[in-house]
């Protein structure tokens, strides 16, 4: 007996009751489809999450201070001082492979103005790295240098939002000299929009200018709110980290006893909490479609069970003729398993289609991997054997002098 | 004497129902040689049709022994006992028992698709040929019910013979047939027998009996008779001999 002659047979049954056919697959069809857009729907937004939150700067270590000895007042970390350019430049001297760029913080809000027009926004001191590690881009003009950083240039770059209701007419702003807090900036470039924040904030309301230059004249401070640093890669960040977490222990004179008195942060941790939220509702909405593909397994058990009984005399028949229990077992088995195989190939072709349909009308992010339709055939084709062995295996065992006189 | 093609000692089997144990066959003992032609008679409850099961390879005796073309049948397990099923044995039953909505050719094919002897390519050629000794091979690629009594039975017959058993074992094989075409049927037999087939036809009809050259009777799970029919009717003779049914 050759498995094409058990296919043959198999397909020949099949064939003859289409419809039938046809309303059992739709069980295996609709759970393997829906398995599929659920997958994709939720990878996709996990892909779109962990997208926009590299765009941020997934790399980014953010350095704050905190206080170490609270008492009863607790104060807001910016308004702290412990955080200084030694801490910045001592990381900087560390010259580790681990780190890419830093760039301390200075930040202040204000109006800026030009000529008749005026927006409050907030003014940002950083280094020459920061654009790297925020990943902006720039769209127009230069980036201030070192030397300017050193020498508080006044110059400064503005986002797009600000350049919108600054310069309403649509004129270049490169060159043109802006107020802040009556402080006068000359714009030496533009950055290019980079639009809202997974929080909702706009990230294009902003003005850099050298850190140097707003705690000279503006904030007349010589603290730094925060400090950012960029690790080499996503994977070197925990490195990074603990790196930058030494130096600064070791700047702020902190006994082993002591608590830090700042408080590093990383995008990864970020990343990998909202990461672990979206991994759970994928988990949830593949588990509810792999409950409509379990369904569509019990309706192949049922119908192969009614098939078995419906055909008691062609196996009591087949028996008599010399097919074994084995040929048998294979004729019910396969059946079950073309059913369940069908139409997951059916269903992963609609999954793909509706996933995409998803994405064009509701313009949801979708990702379609291929673990999922590798899994969703492996899951078919398991549904198929498993569902289909016991109706097979009742039909294997059938007595073929009974099953010749059933009526 | 020709080679014993089937042979029973003492065969017996019982059934347990319930508290009581039913006695079908009581010890029965006869040999088939081959190129007979015997039929098997008794009313219902004789055992006939259980000497059938055990003869069929269906159902094993309680005691006793049965050789089929040699082989102690007591000593195969199930696997071995579909084999030999296939390969031995012929069988035609009263229903015809042809598969629905497939062909004639197909239906004489069956059998072959669980024979490793027979490869794959064969099957059609010899499915035709078994076909055509039936006189059917205009009706191969008909559905059984496109199909008269006599020549769904013509096609069973001819699955019976396509594996070249040993035996063919014919189970109230007119049973559902009118007269003209039950003689057919047996014509078609005595024809297959004159070839040098083996057949058992186990029947309750005494007419069909008399066209055989030996009849084995049972009752009440014993051997009552066995006897050669020395006046051997022929079924084309008698087919003539019928009222014609034009004029009817």
């Amino acid at each position: 007996m050759k498995i094409f002659d058990l296919l043959k047979i198999s397909l020949k049954a099949l064939k003859k009751s289409k419809l039938r056919t046809f309303l059992t697959m739709l069980g295996v069809i609709i759970g393997v489809a829906a398995v599929i857009t659920m997958m994709a729907i939720g990878e996709g937004s996990k892909e779109s999450i962990h997208t926009s939150l590299s765009g941020m700067g997934s790399n980014m270590i953010n350095i704050m201070p905190v206080m170490n000895e609270p008492g009863s007042v607790r104060l807001q970390g910016s308004s702290m001082q412990t955080l200084k350019q030694e801490d910045a430049d001592a990381i900087v001297n560390l010259n580790s492979p681990n780190i890419k760029g830093v760039s301390p913080i200075v930040s202040t809000s204000g109006q800026a103005i030009n000529a008749s027009n005026n927006w409050p926004t907030s003014l940002i001191g950083v280094s020459t790295d920061y654009l790297d590690i925020r990943q902006f881009k720039l769209k127009d003009g230069i980036v201030f240098s070192k030397e300017d950083v050193k020498s508080f240039t006044k110059v400064c770059l503005l986002g797009t939002t600000v350049v919108k209701n600054l310069f309403p007419d649509g004129q270049s702003p490169i060159g043109k000299i802006i107020r802040f807090n009556k402080i006068p900036f000359q714009v030496i470039g533009v950055l290019a929009s980079k639009g809202q924040s997974n929080f909702g904030q706009d990230q294009d309301d902003v003005i850099l200018a050298p850190y140097t230059t707003v705690q000279k004249r503006i904030t007349a401070t010589h603290y730094l709110q925060s400090i950012y640093v960029s690790a080499a890669s996503e994977a070197q960040s925990d490195a990074a980290t603990a790196e930058v977490k030494q130096v600064i222990r070791e700047n702020h004179h902190l006994k082993a006893s002591e608590d830090n008195d700042f408080d590093v942060r990383t995008q990864a941790e970020l990343l990998s909490a909202i990461g672990s939220t979206t991994s759970m509702m994928t988990i949830l909405l593949t588990a509810i479609a792999g409950i409509s593909l379990f369904i569509g397994g019990i309706g192949i058990m049922n119908i192969m069970y009614t098939s078995v009984t419906e055909r008691t005399r062609e196996i009591g028949l087949r028996m008599s003729l010399g097919a074994k229990e084995k040929d048998i077992l294979m004729q019910f088995l396969i059946e079950a398993v073309i059913i369940s195989i069908t139409g997951g190939v059916i269903g992963v072709v609609l999954g793909i289609a509706s996933s995409k349909v998803v994405s064009i009308i509701l313009h949801w992010p979708i990702l379609i991997s291929e673990m999922s339709i590798l899994i969703s055939f492996l899951v078919c084709g398991i549904t198929g054997i498993f569902f289909g062995y016991y109706p097979a295996q009742k039909a294997s065992r059938l007595d073929p002098i009974d099953a010749l006189k059933y009526e | 004497m020709s080679e014993k093609i089937l042979e029973v000692k003492n065969l017996k089997r019982e059934f347990v129902m319930g508290e009581e144990t039913v006695k079908a066959l009581k010890g029965l003992s006869f040999t088939i040689h081959s190129g007979e032609f015997v039929t098997i008679m008794g009313h219902s409850g004789s055992g006939k049709t259980t000497l059938l099961n055990i003869l069929g390879c269906l159902d094993r005796p309680t005691d006793g022994n049965y050789y089929l073309d040699g082989v102690n049948v007591e000593e195969l397990d199930k696997n071995s006992l579909a084999e030999l099923r296939n390969e031995k044995i012929g069988f035609v039953f009263q229903s015809y028992n042809l598969l629905p909505r497939t062909t004639a050719l197909e239906n004489v094919e069956m059998p072959m698709i669980y024979n490793k002897h027979i490869p794959s390519s064969e099957r059609r050629d010899r499915a035709l040929e078994a076909l055509k000794t039936v006189n059917l091979l205009n009706r191969a690629h008909h559905m059984p019910n496109q199909l008269s009594g006599g020549q769904q039975q013509r096609v069973a017959i001819a699955r019976a013979l396509v594996s070249e058993p040993v035996i063919i074992l014919a189970d109230e094989a007119t049973g559902n047939l009118d007269t003209r075409t039950s003689y057919e049927i047996i014509s078609l037999m005595q024809d297959l027998n004159e070839k040098g087939k083996t057949i058992v036809f186990v029947t309750h009809e005494p007419d069909i009996a008399a066209f055989s050259q030996r009849t084995i009777l049972l009752r009440d799970g014993l051997t009552q008779k066995d006897v050669i029919n020395t006046e051997k009717r022929s079924a084309k003779k008698a087919i003539v001999s019928l009222p014609d049914p034009e004029k009817m």
